[in-house]
């Protein structure tokens, strides 16, 4: 087990290096320049702006600074905001972020499980076709779509929340929701296959042939079995809600870590776009690494591999 | 006991002739062979939502085909009336530059498909390559090669496409290039799961024992026997791609204007929604379809190719 945590360590690192470095040279051969949306200004005011943060180094040079910043965790200034540093920015929007990808996550775990199960228990009757359906619809419309859909006709025609924003709990239903519902379809489709492989095995039949109720059966026996396929499931829902949040937080104007992403991309603001995606590749790496060592502590038939000897 | 007996004296030992063993009607199977594919197809055919799918997918792609071909306006051609609702000259209504959305929606169909399916076939390619010389080799070259897709996945993957697209100037060749470059590791793995259960077939012996190269094993023998497995996975890749491609048009890092793709329109009709919501309903509406229609016919092909499942 610590062989197997130390080797996916390494891996994990290893992905971070890689990361770091293509990050820098990819942002090397960007085009266009921290400083390019501001007014002309001479040439030797943009000369002193790279001398202050350290553009007019060698790459070498600066790619050293960089491996340093990143393994202290110190980005330094935003270059577009000027006397914010990245881990301000960081600090300040991830809480935001955070809520509402756990939020997102509750809702697509619980509405994915308990679609699941109706449509199992149903089996080839009409709330079996309801749930598919929801399921499926979920997978097919993107999320931004969705998102759009739900300002117009739940925001906007019908006024039950508020549009955009964030000031509160109100705010947020929206948003995690419109990440949440194509995970929620996932989930769904596979606690209904799980379920349904799970309820001809013979200790359901047992469970129910002593009496013991459908309901009872379902949560006592059933259920406890069948999750372990969605267990999997939760290192791409991590990743799935972190990279919706992009999307999302745009379109409802929430200022979280997402945004900033994004506009710090268009604004080739290099400091914050490095911060955000070390940030993020180390959130997303472990956020795997604990689910796959979850999933061997839940259920106790699966070897890590690399853990025997 | 002597009734019994009495029964039996009704049969006399020459009311019956030996036949003999007739292998003839012994070895007759009852129904009729079908060749594996030939099922497959059948059992493809009774599922009603792939089907469907598949009709999705033949009408969305003429149209695709067609449209753009035939049609009075082209997807670029300001028409003069802006915003306009959908009405019997513009079937989807106009854009905010008066352009005409139904030209533009099946316009737009054309990229998606097009960096849908060639992303989808890029990824097959070094899939299969990588994962059937990594499982075929074995040893030290597998274990190197599973390696460097092991770290590759662990990389996010849209974090490193928004990167990419940000360095290589928006345009369809980037967008292709940005949607494989990770793509092709599930591929690759499944490619040699598949390898390595086929390799310690007696046919595959047998070739090698024939004299049989590498490549020769790939082509012949790995490749259409692992075809079920790679088949469900393209299919299933190419609704991904496109769900991504729209992704980063929203974005802002899609294909560059006036070059119409679902995508974008879907991001600026988004912008427009208050005023002008078929801009938004017409590209949403087909691109949850044809994602949709790839789902089901992934899922169908799946079912249709699992034995476990024959009737």
């Amino acid at each position: 087990m610590i062989k197997y945590i130390l080797k996916r360590l390494g891996y994990i690192l290893i992905a971070l290096y890689l990361i770091v470095t293509a990050t820098f040279f990819l942002m090397q051969l960007a085009p266009g320049s921290p400083f390019a949306s501001e007014r002309d200004f001479p040439p030797q005011i943009e000369a002193q702006l790279n001398a202050k943060y350290g553009l007019d180094n060698p790459w070498y040079v600066q790619y050293k600074d960089y491996l340093i910043d990143t393994v202290t965790f110190d980005f330094g200034e935003s270059m577009k905001y000027k006397g914010r540093s990245t881990n301000d920015m960081i600090a300040e929007s991830f809480p935001i972020s955070l809520t509402l990808g756990i939020e997102a996550m509750i809702i697509s775990i619980g509405l994915g499980i308990l679609l699941g199960v109706i449509a199992a228990l149903y089996h080839n009757k009409f709330p079996d076709y309801l749930a598919s359906t929801i399921a499926v619809l979920g997978i097919s419309v993107p999320s931004f779509i969705l998102a759009g859909l739900m300002q117009y006709f739940l925001a906007f025609k019908l006024g039950l929340f508020p549009v955009s924003g964030w000031k509160g709990f109100n705010y947020s239903i929206l948003p995690a929701l419109a990440i949440a519902i194509t995970h929620a379809g996932f989930i769904a489709k596979l606690t209904r296959s799980s379920m349904l492989e799970q309820s001809s095995s013979d200790y359901v039949k047992m469970a129910r042939a002593k009496g013991i109720g459908k309901w009872t059966t379902v949560f006592k026996h059933t259920l406890r079995n069948a999750l372990l396929p969605v267990v999997t499931y939760l290192g791409p829902l991590t990743a799935g809600v972190v990279t919706g949040s992009f999307i999302i937080e745009q379109i409802f104007a929430i200022p979280g870590l997402g945004k900033h992403f994004v506009t710090s991309i268009t604004n080739r603001d290099y400091t914050v776009i490095m911060g955000t995606t070390v940030f993020y590749s180390i959130i997303l790496l472990f956020a795997v690494l604990i689910v796959d060592i979850l999933y061997s502590v839940i259920d106790p038939r699966i070897k890590l591999r690399g853990a025997k000897k | 006991m002597t009734q019994n007996n009495q029964q039996f004296d009704k049969f006399s030992p020459d009311m019956f002739k030996i036949v003999g063993n007739r292998q003839d009607e012994s070895e007759k199977l009852a129904a009729k062979s079908v060749s594996f594919w030939k099922e497959v197809i059948l059992r493809f055919s009774q599922n009603k939502l792939a089907i469907f799918g598949i009709i999705v997918l033949v009408i969305v792609t003429l149209m695709a085909i067609f449209v753009p071909m035939f049609s009075q306006y082209s997807y670029r051609e300001q028409l003069g009336i802006y915003n306009a609702a959908p009405s019997a000259a513009n079937w989807f209504g106009t854009d905010d530059l008066g352009r005409d959305i139904f030209v533009r929606v099946w316009q737009g169909a054309r990229i998606s498909l097009f960096i849908g399916i060639t992303a989808a076939v890029i990824d097959l390619i070094i899939g299969v390559l990588w994962g059937s010389i990594s499982g075929l080799a074995g040893g030290r070259l597998d274990n190197i090669m599973m390696r460097i897709a092991d770290i590759l996945s662990a990389v996010p993957y849209l974090l490193v496409v928004i990167i990419l697209l940000v360095v290589l100037e928006p345009g369809l060749l980037p967008m292709i290039i940005a949607l494989s470059i990770t793509g092709w590791v599930n591929m690759a793995r499944i490619v040699r799961g598949e390898v390595l259960s086929i390799k310690n077939q007696e046919y595959v012996l047998a070739a090698r024992t024939l004299g049989a190269n590498t490549w020769h094993l790939i082509i012949r023998h790995i490749v259409p026997n692992a075809l079920g497995a790679i088949l469900v996975t393209m299919t299933l890749t190419i609704p991904s791609a496109i769900f991504t491609e729209s992704f980063l048009s929203y974005l802002g890092l899609g294909v560059p204007a006036p070059t119409a793709s679902w995508g974008t329109m879907a991001s600026e009709g988004n912008k427009a929604l208050t005023s002008a919501p078929w801009r938004l309903f017409f590209p949403a509406l087909f691109i949850s379809l044809t994602i949709f229609a790839f789902n089901a016919v992934g899922d169908g092909l799946r079912d249709a190719l699992d034995p476990k499942l024959r009737k």
